[in-house]
């Protein structure tokens, strides 16, 4: 079983790489992006169990240690 | 009167620490390797600046979970003085014995210069011998620094008098040209409620003898000898 953990900035939080890389598409030529906000993504191969267990472990992992709840949102896919 | 200073895998201002300590502000100091659950025996504790873990994940986000943080967790909540510069201030953040975060430097560089300091308060224990409206000259070197915590936050750190040092011009003016990373509010080190807990970006133990360029920062360990030495330590 598989899971995606996105991380990303909380919104108000201001992410310099994400402007940086906006102005460097815009000097590429790539018009019409608005805004570029930089995340990270994790995945994560877990040992089968059921989802509801699966969930409520990625949550705690997110909380505790995966994200910093004071700058960062998370989001968890389980797949299969 | 003896204090510990933390090596986590990373920690490379440990001995920076530790000479300032001993040779400088003449505390008895020992090393304590991050492994170790128990602080008995020490009296302050010094998280020194480095770069734990590689910063992998986020600045300090691993080294909270070595076994140490615990320890200093305990030695925070009886009222022992600690003290987080750099790296170590990420810990005591990602820890949550301090309020807030770090984020990367609003310039997206990594900031190695002197700085100059506002101090706003002399009731934790690394500033009872700097009078507010001090200023000093002391050196940052960080990639991460970039303070940030919500409104309400913020709100209450300065209510409750809990920003002990804000980046200014030589002055003393708090002005957004002297603010070398993008800090909220030009925020460069914060205590906790009791008082006991300071995180600092900048480096007072690279600046304790005028050798160095400044000694502005030996007053953080020398205010911590003169607190420790009225509680007969």
């Amino acid at each position: 079983m598989k899971a995606k953990i996105f991380v990303t900035l909380k919104k108000g939080v201001l992410d310099p790489q994400g402007k940086a890389i906006h102005a460097s598409l815009t000097h590429l030529g790539i018009g019409g992006v608005e805004d570029v906000r930089v995340g990270k993504f994790m995945e994560l191969t877990l040992k089968e169990t059921g989802r509801d267990e699966a969930r409520m472990r990625l949550e705690e992992a997110c909380r505790r240690l995966l994200a910093n709840t004071v700058i960062e949102d998370y989001r968890i896919e389980i797949e299969g | 009167m003896k204090a510990a200073v933390l090596v986590f895998p990373g920690s490379n201002c440990d001995h920076d620490a530790y000479h300032a300590l001993k040779y400088v502000a003449g505390v008895d100091a020992e090393f304590v390797w991050h492994k170790q659950s128990s602080l008995a025996g020490f009296d302050a504790v010094v998280v020194p600046g480095g770069f734990t873990y590689g910063d992998y994940l986020r600045t300090g986000a691993l080294a909270k979970l070595s076994p140490v943080m615990g320890a200093v967790k305990r030695f925070a909540g009886e009222g022992g003085p600690v003290i987080g510069i750099c790296n170590g201030f990420q810990i005591l953040l990602e820890a949550g014995l301090l309020p807030g975060a770090m984020i990367v430097n609003g310039s997206l560089h990594f900031v190695c210069d002197y700085v100059y300091l506002a101090a706003e308060t002399s009731r934790t224990p690394f500033t009872g011998r700097i009078p507010p409206g001090s200023i000093l000259k002391v050196p940052v070197a960080h990639y991460q620094g970039n303070y940030f915590a919500d409104e309400k936050t913020l709100f209450s750190l300065e209510e409750r008098g809990q920003v002990v040092f804000r980046y200014c011009t030589p002055d003393g003016r708090i002005t957004e040209d002297a603010n070398p990373n993008g800090s909220a509010r030009n925020i460069a080190g914060i205590c906790n409620e009791a008082g006991n807990v300071l995180g600092m970006m900048p480096h007072p133990e690279r600046c304790a003898e005028a050798v160095l360029g400044s000694e502005d920062g030996r007053q953080v360990f020398d205010s911590m000898v003169s607190w420790l030495k009225e509680r007969g330590k």
